[in-house]
Parts: structure tokens; sequence; C-alpha cells
């Protein structure tokens, strides 16, 4: 019961930076719970992962997880979260984790915590901390038995001590041909393109752009620049995306992502508070806006008054010389 | 074609969410209720599919007797039968799922629709879990849906603004995002079908929550924050602090 399994998401056969990020924060609420951390990889290697924190690798592989399918995967973690006996059942909130985390907890017959920003103990009981609201609100959470959770990328560490984990095949008790869904075909996005919710560093721009099809071109392009000096994803608000200019999965907001960055800087944002409630968990937030009186400089740590014509070209260029230099 | 929306009353986006006496539920003075915004591109796609392939639209909704004006709502949009599983107490994705499952399993069901995620318990998890409880296919976080001989095909947003393309065997759950449709407004023959409609009530069949709130809690405050300065002046201090005092660049 103390253990903790954490399933490994992973890309092209190695485990993802949130997967990482997820088997720090059951490794650490495994040592209080006096168990370990065992990570469950699909499709992948699990090789370096107790140099990252688990007491224990399985590794399931095989035809029946070649392409990605909801209910395989749910089969699966569901079949090991009752074999191993955890306590606690993690994974990292990814597009695939939001998938498949919630029907595989339904198949353990239990709930889950999503999204979650902290896990803790209390009273000898793991305790899920997640924003609620679009985080307006904070809700802790138990299971009255396993607890399932999945956890926001960026909002746990990495594990900083290695162990000597022992790799164990995973046996599949079923075949490719008793899946319900299963992904054909992948259609690529813009190569290299950073998920606002997943990167460390966002760059978004709102209304105070301008239509980039009009006298908003210029501003969008200088944007892009500041993303690309500092290897952030390009984020929006939902008046944007609501005018078409950007598109919806590069929303920020209550109705869009909710991101926890380490840096957030928002360009031509007044700061609605649907947007506030999408990216007040960013732990460093930068405002660039005109309207000295706009609400995003009440959440903002740094703030700069101007128009983004001015500023984002030359905070690109400040930007660039300093990390030259 | 038997089509199932199932949707979800919550509290308005620009709603300020204050945590009750009870440190366990919110203030509920002052807020203004919607249908939870994804739920509306799950209404739309059903009442698409029935308008393509002819058929009904039921609304199914768990929530507050309240929640009655949301169900006239969808009523209004175009949905042709409306039921209300009563549970006047805020419950988690798992109870949830299991008073919808339930009531599902009694009706025709060639596709059940929901919002891929509520703005207001933001859990993501009621659809998928129905899924599995029904023991049907699900995609979630559609953005493409096209339906034929008696089988879906839909495109799902995946990591890194990739798509994952499905074909699954009706019926199935879907979820439903933004860019999947446009949803309409309610016109006047609607709205008046709407008052006409008589909504069937009944308690929702719900097991205990899977998750308990032990309590709701205002977000961690933030440090005041400074204005660095005006116009391209500022945004070399901005960077030395970015990089000396936040230690984020």
């Amino acid at each position: 019961m103390p253990d903790v399994l954490v399933f490994i998401e992973c890309s092209e056969g190695k485990p993802v930076k949130t997967a990482l990020q997820a088997l720090g924060a059951g490794s650490r609420l495994a040592t209080e719970l006096g168990g370990v951390a065992i990570a469950l990889v699909i499709g992948g290697d699990g090789g370096d992962l107790g140099k990252k924190g688990a007491g224990k690798v399985l590794v399931a592989s095989g035809d029946a997880v070649k392409a990605y399918s909801p209910d395989g995967y749910a089969r699966i973690l569901a079949d090991q979260a009752a074999a191993t006996g955890a306590g606690v059942v993690l994974a990292s909130a990814t597009p695939m984790g939001k998938d498949f985390v919630a029907r595989a907890a339904a198949r353990a017959k239990c709930g889950l915590a999503a999204d979650c920003t902290e896990l803790k103990v209390e009273g000898g009981k793991p305790v899920a901390v997640r924003p609620v609201y679009a985080g307006k609100a904070m809700l802790a959470v138990q299971a009255p038995g396993q607890l399932w959770a999945t956890l926001r990328a960026n909002a746990f560490g990495e594990a900083t001590t290695a162990l000597d984990a022992k790799i164990d095949p995973v046996v599949i008790g079923f075949d490719t041909s008793s899946l319900k869904a299963v992904v054909r075909e992948i259609v690529e996005g813009v190569r290299g393109k950073l998920d606002v919710a997943e990167a460390e560093v966002v760059v978004s721009g709102g209304r105070g752009l301008k239509d980039p099809a009009g006298e908003g071109k210029q501003n969008w392009q200088n944007l892009e620049k500041l993303s690309e000096a500092i290897g952030a994803a390009v984020g929006a608000s939902r008046a944007v995306v609501d005018a078409g200019w950007r598109p919806h999965g590069d929303q920020v907001g209550q109705t869009g992502k909710t991101v926890s960055p380490k840096l957030y800087i928002a360009c031509g944002i007044s700061g609605a508070i649907q947007h506030l409630a999408g990216m007040s968990g960013s732990k460093v937030i930068v405002a660039i806006n005109k309207d000295e009186n706009a609400p995003i400089f009440k959440v903002a740590d740094y703030g700069i008054v101007g128009t983004v014509e001015e500023v984002v070209p030359a905070l690109t260029e400040a930007f660039n010389k300093s990390l030259q230099g | 074609m038997e089509i199932v929306v199932c949707i979800r009353r919550a509290p308005t986006t620009d709603a300020r969410i204050k945590p009750a006496g009870d440190g366990k539920n919110y203030e509920p003075g002052g807020i203004n209720y919607d249908i939870s915004e994804y739920d509306k591109y799950a209404i739309e796609a059903g009442i698409q599919l029935k308008e393509k392939h002819s058929g009904k639209v039921t609304v199914l909704c768990m929530g507050s007797k309240e929640a009655t004006k949301e169900v006239r709502t969808a009523i209004a949009m175009g949905c042709d039968a409306a039921e209300l599983l009563v549970d006047e107490a805020f419950r988690d994705s798992w109870a949830t799922a299991n008073a919808l499952a339930a009531r599902i399993k009694t009706l025709p069901h060639d596709i059940v629709l929901f919002g891929w995620n509520s703005v207001d318990n933001q859990s993501a998890a009621t659809g998928q879990m129905v899924a599995e409880l029904l023991g049907l296919p699900s995609v979630s976080v559609a953005v493409n849906m096209e339906v034929a001989d008696g089988a879906a095909q839909i495109e799902r947003l995946a990591a890194g603004g990739k798509r994952e393309k499905y074909h699954v065997k009706l019926p199935a759950v879907v979820t439903c995002q933004k860019g999947l449709n446009k949803y309409r407004s309610p016109n006047m023959k609607g709205i008046m079908a709407a008052k006409k409609t008589v909504v069937t009530e009944m308690p929702a069949n719900a097991p205990a929550d899977g998750v308990s709130v032990l309590r709701l809690q205002p977000p961690p405050p933030r440090a005041d924050g400074k204005i660095v300065g005006k116009g391209s002046d500022a945004v070399s201090e901005l960077v030395r602090l970015l990089r000396e005092e936040a230690k984020v660049i």
C-alpha cells in the first residue's frame, strides 16, 4: 500500500520530461509513505529510470502498445494498479494522461484527482491539491482507497536521488483486436512547436497586438521572435482566439489551457479574470501593456508600461544580448 | 440516430470564487451560472448530427434543480428531449459518471457527447469514465468528427498541436473541444419549444464520491509586483531582474 505507481509516458521510445517530473513527485511521496515509486513504462525504454527515482520499473511492450489506445493503456495501468497494490497511482496531466487515466481510474473503480499541483501526507494518508475554477480556488482531496491523480506539467521537480531499480516486463493480457479505439494516424502540428501547457516559458499575445492579417502583422512576427529568443511557447488570450487570430490550442485561460511555466510574459493582454485564472500559477509573470491601470499589472511580478510595438522588439534584443553575454 | 449529450451547469467564467464558511464549498452569493462552455460544442455537434442523419438529441444533466435553466437552454438550441438527474451536492467526476452511465444504459444511444472539460471542476474525466463504465470506445478532445455507416472518424488534439486520427465503431463516447464547430445561439422558435418541453426529473443514482473534499481554499497570494519602467528604456533592467533576482533566465 505505501508504494506509488507512476505511469511513464514516452515519445519515440523515451520518457517525456513531464513523466520524469511525475516520477520525482511519486518518489518523494513514496518515501513519506514508507514505500517506493514503481515506474510503469508503456511502449518505451525504462533503462535509466532508477536514476530518476524509481525503486522498481515495469515495462509493457509489444504489438498491443505499438499504437496508442485509450482503452488499451487504461487496461494496462488499471491491471498494474491492482497487481502492485499501490496506495497511489500518478501520471502527468498531458493530453495523453488526461485522456486515458480517467478511464483507467474508472476501471479500478476509483475517482480521480486531476491536474494536481501539490501532493502531501496528512494523518498518514496521501492528499492531493488541485486548482479548480482555473486557479481561483484550490481543492484538497483524498480517496477512501487507492488515490489516483494526474499532475500538472512543471508543478513538480524531478527526483534528485538515484536508486538501483530492477526492471520487469509486464505481461499484457489482451491483443490489439480487442481494443475499442486505436490511433490510426498522427497528423503533425507545426514542427517543433512547444505546447503552451507544457512549456517552461510562455510568451502570450492579446488584443493589443492587433489583427495579424492587418496592422498587427509585424507585432505577431515580433512576438514569435521574442519566443524564439528565449525558447518559449506562444500563447494567446481568449479575445485573440475568438477573433481567429491564433489557433484555439494556444489559448490560455479558464476556457483554454491553464499554465504554470517558470516565466510567463503577457504582451498586450489587459488581464480579464478568465485569463488571469489560467496563468496566475506561473512562477514569474511579466506584463507589457500601454495602460498602466490594466488588471494584468495586479498579478505581474514585473511590468513595463509601453506599447507592444516598442517594447517587444527591444526586449528580444535585450534577451539576445544577455543570453550571448 | 440516437444522440445523448451530457451537460453541466457551472459558474460563468467571470465569477469570483470565494470559499464558504464550511471550508468545502464556495460562497454561492452573486454567482451566475451557464452551461459549461465546452458542453456547448457537444450540444452543437449533436444537433448537427441530427440535422445530417435525422434522429433525436436527448440532453442529460446531473445537477441541482436549478439546472433546469441550463437544460432548457440546450432545448432552445435545438435538442429534442431533456432529463435532469437531480443531486443537490457538488459531486466529483466518479459519482457523476456513475449516475450518467446508469441512466444512459436505459436510453437508446448511438453516440454520447460531452464537453472535453468542465470550467469549474476541470477534471476532464467524466466522459472517459462513462465510456469505461459502459464498455464503449472513447475519443476525447475531438476537433473534427465525421459519422457514417455506424462508425465515426475523429481527430483529437494531442501534445504539441499534433492531431491523432481515430476510427471507432458506434456507439461511442466523444468529448468535444473548441474548434469542432461554432455553436449556435437559441432562436425564437427554440425558446418557445424550450418553454413547452417537459424536463423529466429523477433522483441521480450516484454512489459516494471517488475523491472527497477535505477543503476548498483561496489560491496562495502572489507577492506585490513592481513596474520596472516605461517603454523600451526599461527592457535592460527587466532582463537583469529576470536573470539576477527572479533567476528564471
